[in-house]
């Protein structure tokens, strides 16, 4: 259905950016003008950083609370008076003891998001890369050997895009059993298509090309012939399409564990943290605001990244994104 | 043209069937059905018994041709939860919400989208083009999720203008929210497609030439512009059905909104997978016909294609 936009957007082939000489000396200069990219980098970095330092930067234990500090309010707010059997037995403001507040167990929020940034970023680096690699190689393969493989390969990708990705993630992660392995593999092994359609587009006006008939000529093997000449030349859409995925897949976890079937409590994932949110929203507003902040920071970063690798590598592919 | 449309429609067959089969083979994945419809501590003379009755101790092959005969007739089996009603009639009977909801989400984002868009293409690196372009950005980046309980946290909760969950017997009021949280991230994506697409298409030669035998602006931009800007961008918008239909199911969650979704999650906490084939079966034909439709739509809009 898709494939009418492929066929469509001719594509010009130029070298592999990796190889182009002086290529890091431009990126860092449209990097610097890039200012969201720039910004972009710094945010991330910063997250990444904080999610590795987590068992040192967090104030207090993600998975133990005390139920005397239950649902207390972040630092300068007023807490809302909260009644019945629910009722608030701490401080009716907020204190820097626990900055963004305390979920119902009684447990730090600004701790949990920071452990729960690991869980996110694993999960979108690794769904991504998964994701990514099955997709480069099913589009390399479709595009340049044709035929039947390729028939096959382009019918399974339109029925898989017949399901919305989030529904079909869900079903499959319920069937199999929730848990971080089988998420990232769903999350990862569900992103294909992509990849595929368009590295499959680049290689169908590629392998004609006269380095790939050279190639051919002195007898180079096909996977040389794919992974050595071909892959270089095709990947930078890729790469593209892999910096998106990486903030589709944290959202795409963040959804799972939001409904219950993704990564199960208590480990503490922004999703699961959203869920205890929407539970208590008509009391405890925090609860759900700071965890959903976490993801749009993080999201946000890697789109303004994305834009800029975009804009450097391949403005003709404002569509992706 | 013809021809075009006949091997369209025959692919959309093809990947139905496709779906059928994934349909199929997810239900495999689930083990055994039986044990889940009976319980634990369940006679295992019992559940031999159920099984031959359902025809589950027939072999794989078997038993997908007679799925997919049942499927052609609209039969997914019955409810495991709601005392044996067709799986089939209770995914219909919530589809109307769930359409009405999407559709609707689809007319906004696309109106809004059109209007911010071409506002921002045309005032380029104004200060309205950067503030629209920041909220797109930061659209996209939100979990809808998220927005809608930050819609409900203002609009229900702080102020208490709108209600924060439920069909209200179709009360528009009980559909502002969920029309607006599943709309965002379709409208950010949208409204910078349209910009995009506007300000390369306002490049071109036909548009100076549009401008230069005198044409007012506003018929520049509409009629010769704007026309040739949606034609890739009726395609992105069909295949973002699948994300909006895919939204729903977060959406109706969050504002209980009875629609196929909310069946789903609840059918898929029940283990109530004969529900959750069906729902999912309904979900991905409409996709595909209203792409099919799409499809057929571009052939018109755009000649070029019917030739390839």
């Amino acid at each position: 259905m898709s494939e009418l936009t492929i066929e469509r957007s001719p594509y010009v082939l130029h070298s592999g950016w990796l190889a182009r000489p002086g290529a890091r000396q431009q990126a860092w200069r449209t990097l610097r003008r890039s200012r969201l990219g720039l910004a972009g980098l710094v945010i991330l970095a910063t997250i990444a950083t904080t999610a590795l330092a987590a068992p040192w930067l967090a104030p207090h234990d993600p998975y133990q609370g005390s139920l005397t500090v239950s649902r207390q309010c972040p630092a300068l707010t007023v807490c809302p008076n909260l009644g019945g059997s629910f009722a608030r037995t701490g401080p009716t403001t907020g204190t820097t003891e626990y900055v963004l507040g305390t979920d119902v167990n009684g447990r730090d929020i600004l701790s949990r998001i920071i452990y729960a940034a690991r869980i996110s970023l694993l999960v979108g680096v690794f769904a991504a890369a998964i994701g990514g690699s099955l997709g480069v190689l099913a589009g390399l393969l479709s595009g340049y050997y044709g035929g039947a493989l390729d028939a096959v390969i382009t019918r399974v990708a339109d029925v898989q895009l017949a399901f919305p990705f989030i529904l079909l993630a869900i079903v499959v992660v319920a069937v199999l059993g929730a848990g971080l392995v089988n998420v990232i593999l769903v999350l990862g092994i569900g992103s294909w298509v992509p990849y595929a359609r368009i590295v499959r587009g680049q290689v169908l006006s590629a392998r004609n090309q006269e380095y790939v008939i050279a190639a051919r000529m002195i007898g180079a093997r096909d996977p040389v012939i794919l992974f050595r000449h071909l892959l270089p030349n095709v990947i930078t859409p890729a790469i593209i399409i892999a910096t998106f995925g990486i903030a589709a897949a944290i959202i795409g976890e963040a959804t799972l564990s939001y409904l219950g079937v993704g990564i199960q409590p208590p480990t503490p994932t922004w999703g699961n943290m959203l869920a205890d949110g929407r539970a208590y929203v008509a009391s405890a507003w925090w609860l759900a605001t700071f965890p959903g902040l976490a993801i749009m920071v993080t999201v946000l970063s890697i789109n303004m990244i994305g834009d800029w690798l975009r804009d450097f590598l391949d403005p003709r592919l404002r569509h992706i994104g | 043209m013809g021809q075009y449309i006949i091997r369209r429609l025959l692919q959309a067959v093809l990947v139905v069937f496709g779906v059928v089969t994934a349909v199929f083979f997810l239900l495999q994945l689930t083990g055994d059905p039986v044990r889940l419809m009976v319980g634990e501590g369940a006679a295992e003379e019992d559940i031999v018994n159920i099984r031959h009755q359902l025809g589950l101790d027939r072999p794989l092959p078997e038993r997908y041709v007679t799925f997919l005969a049942a499927a052609a007739r609209g039969d997914f089996g019955q409810s495991v939860r709601q005392g044996g009603r067709p799986a089939m009639e209770i995914v219909l009977d919530r589809y109307p919400a769930t359409l009405r909801l999407t559709l609707l989400a689809l007319c906004l984002s696309v109106v809004l989208a059109l209007v911010f868009g071409l506002i921002s293409a045309i005032r380029r690196y104004s200060a309205v083009d950067n503030v629209v372009m920041l909220l797109a950005l930061f659209g996209q980046s939100m979990p809808n999720f998220w927005l809608g309980i930050m819609l409900i946290l203002i609009f229900a909760v702080q102020f208490g203008w709108l209600p924060s969950q439920g069909f209200g017997e179709g009360n528009i009021k009980y559909l502002l929210l969920p029309t607006l949280t599943l709309a965002a991230p379709g409208l950010a994506r949208l409204t910078r497609l349209v910009r995009s697409g506007m300000l390369e298409v306002l490049g071109q030669d036909y548009v100076r030439t549009a401008r230069a035998k005198g044409l007012r602006e506003s018929g520049v931009i509409l009629r010769h512009a704007l026309k040739n800007a949606a034609i890739p961008l009726v395609t992105i918008v069909g295949l973002d059905l699948g994300a909006l239909l895919g939204g729903a199911v977060v959406t109706e969650q969050i504002f209980a909104w009875p629609g196929v979704g909310l069946e789903v999650v609840l059918a898929i906490n029940g283990r109530d997978f004969p529900v959750v084939q069906a729902a999912v079966f309904v979900v991905a034909t409409s996709f595909v016909l209203i792409n099919l439709v799409v499809d057929i739509l571009y052939t018109w809009l755009d000649p070029r294609v019917r030739l390839t």
